[in-house]
């Protein structure tokens, strides 16, 4: 089980209240989560990465375990305590503009 | 009884404003979509239930919002556009070449007769048509690959394909308008284009006879008069009497002719509307003075219409696509502001009062007439 959350604008957008709960099979990775996020809401995808290249939006940020993973390679593993679903990975709009 | 529907795009949301054929009582339901950057938002002329939204913003990107019930309700469709082959480069501000890149749609252009059929004018200057209601969009590539296309430079406010004309009478033809590479017409239904910018003079262009390169703000054209067409260029007001083939400067007695929308009134085709802006540095109305202009004669010869319009203190500026008309048996006009408010006047522009003062920045507006 992981736990995803997401900022408010995409929340509105997919009509999520709270937390996002995912079961992911095989390795966790942040490309694996968001693969698995993106086909329950289809509605997100372009939204979070590109659709062509699939890479991070420039505004949009990853983070977990009060780390930034915004820059560790997509298919890396995520922290064990993010595949155990004790702590959530967090999708965060990068604080810009207005 | 009749009434009328206005959607209303603005920088942090949707509204959606309704009235009956009175125009007097308003209901105002929203923010849709809050938060988001509403470009524009356009109702199928087939189907007046079926509508289209072009949702953004710089962190997510873009959506594509429609309704099938007037408004009440709105679903995600798709928002995947790329560009047709590899997609080249056009230049930059400092004369580079640049590669295109998708950043926004600016405008939606439902077809006539089809409700699913839907074109989208993005930024960087290409054009996109869906057939299935929005769920996929495919380019139509012969604009953005006519041989002037690596030459096209973005305006300051980026390189948008900002307006989509489909002639009534000749279903093949329609026009497009990108800031800043000027006017394109087709006659095969979008698949190959040509520039229609004879005439225009755009200064800082030193070749009279530029084919592209001119910043067009905004196209207009009256159904029952399809070969006329009214542009408003960054400078000059200018009209067309041959389907794009020669304009011929309609400025006359404005006290600028600098601005953005356009507008014809919907049963006399030689009524227009503009919004004198000071100049390309100031965007804000002369002296303060939020004055619709109104030309009877199809240009040359305006006056100003201030009846219910702030007349001191006013420093908004109206967009491109922020100027509508209904076709009640009275015209009404609209206009929203980046004041957030949007004005109406049920009797062809001689009085206007506001609909709604306190929106965010109003980026369009488009209204519907329902019977």
């Amino acid at each position: 089980m992981i736990r995803v959350v997401l900022p408010a604008h995409l929340r509105r957008l997919a009509r999520i209240d709270g937390e996002v709960v995912l079961d992911v099979s095989g390795k966790v990775t942040q490309c694996s989560v968001l693969d698995a996020l993106e086909a329950r809401y289809p509605m997100l995808r372009g939204t979070i990465r590109d659709h062509h290249t699939m890479r991070r939006r420039a505004f949009i940020r990853f983070f977990a375990c009060e780390e930034d993973l915004s820059h560790d390679q997509p298919d890396a593993p995520l922290p064990d305590a993010v595949a155990a679903g004790a702590e959530p990975y967090l999708i965060v709009g990068a604080m810009a503009g207005g | 009884m009749s009434g009328v529907r206005a959607l209303v795009g603005t920088r942090k949301g949707a509204f959606v404003l309704s009235s009956d054929g009175n125009r007097r009582d308003w209901n105002i339901s929203g923010p849709y979509f809050s938060g988001w950057e509403i470009y524009h938002m356009k109702g199928s002329p087939a189907d007046p239930d079926r509508l289209y939204a072009s949702q953004s913003s710089g962190w997510s990107g873009q959506v594509i919002q429609r309704s099938d019930d007037g408004g009440a309700t709105w679903e995600p469709v798709g928002n995947q556009f790329s560009y047709d082959g590899t997609p080249g480069t056009h230049q930059w501000y400092d004369g580079t070449p640049h590669p295109w890149e998708f950043a926004r749609v600016w405008h939606l252009e439902p077809s006539l007769d089809d409700p699913d059929t839907v074109f989208a004018g993005v930024e960087d200057a290409g054009l996109f048509k869906s057939t299935d209601g929005g769920t996929s969009w495919h380019e139509l590539p012969g604009l953005r690959g006519h041989r002037s296309g690596s030459s096209w430079q973005p305006g300051a406010g980026g390189m948008c394909l900002h307006t989509i004309i489909l002639d009534p009478a000749e279903p093949n033809r329609m026009f497009a308008a990108i800031s800043a590479a000027g006017a394109f017409r087709s006659d095969d239904a979008g698949q190959t284009w040509r520039p229609v910018n004879r005439g225009l003079q755009s200064e800082g262009i030193p070749d009279p006879d530029a084919e592209v390169g001119h910043c067009v703000h905004r196209i207009a054209m009256h159904p029952l008069r399809p070969a006329v067409l009214y542009m408003q260029k960054h400078w000059d007001v200018m009209r067309s009497d041959d389907a794009g083939e020669s304009w011929h400067e309609i400025s006359g007695n404005l006290p600028t002719d600098f601005g953005f929308p356009i507008d014809v009134h919907a049963h006399e085709p030689e009524t227009i509307y503009v919004v004198p802006i000071t100049s390309d540095s100031e965007h804000f109305p002369p002296d303060g003075k939020l004055r619709v202009y109104r030309s009877r004669t199809g240009g040359d010869d305006w006056e100003p219409l201030t009846s219910g319009l702030p007349q001191q203190h006013c420093y908004v500026n109206v967009l491109r696509d922020a100027m509508a008309v209904d076709s009640l048996d009275t015209c009404g006009i609209y206009f929203g502001t980046t004041g957030g408010q949007v004005y109406a006047s049920a009797d062809a522009g001689d009085n206007w009062s506001p609909i709604v003062r306190d929106l965010p920045a109003v980026l369009s507006v488009e209204v519907q007439t329902l019977s």
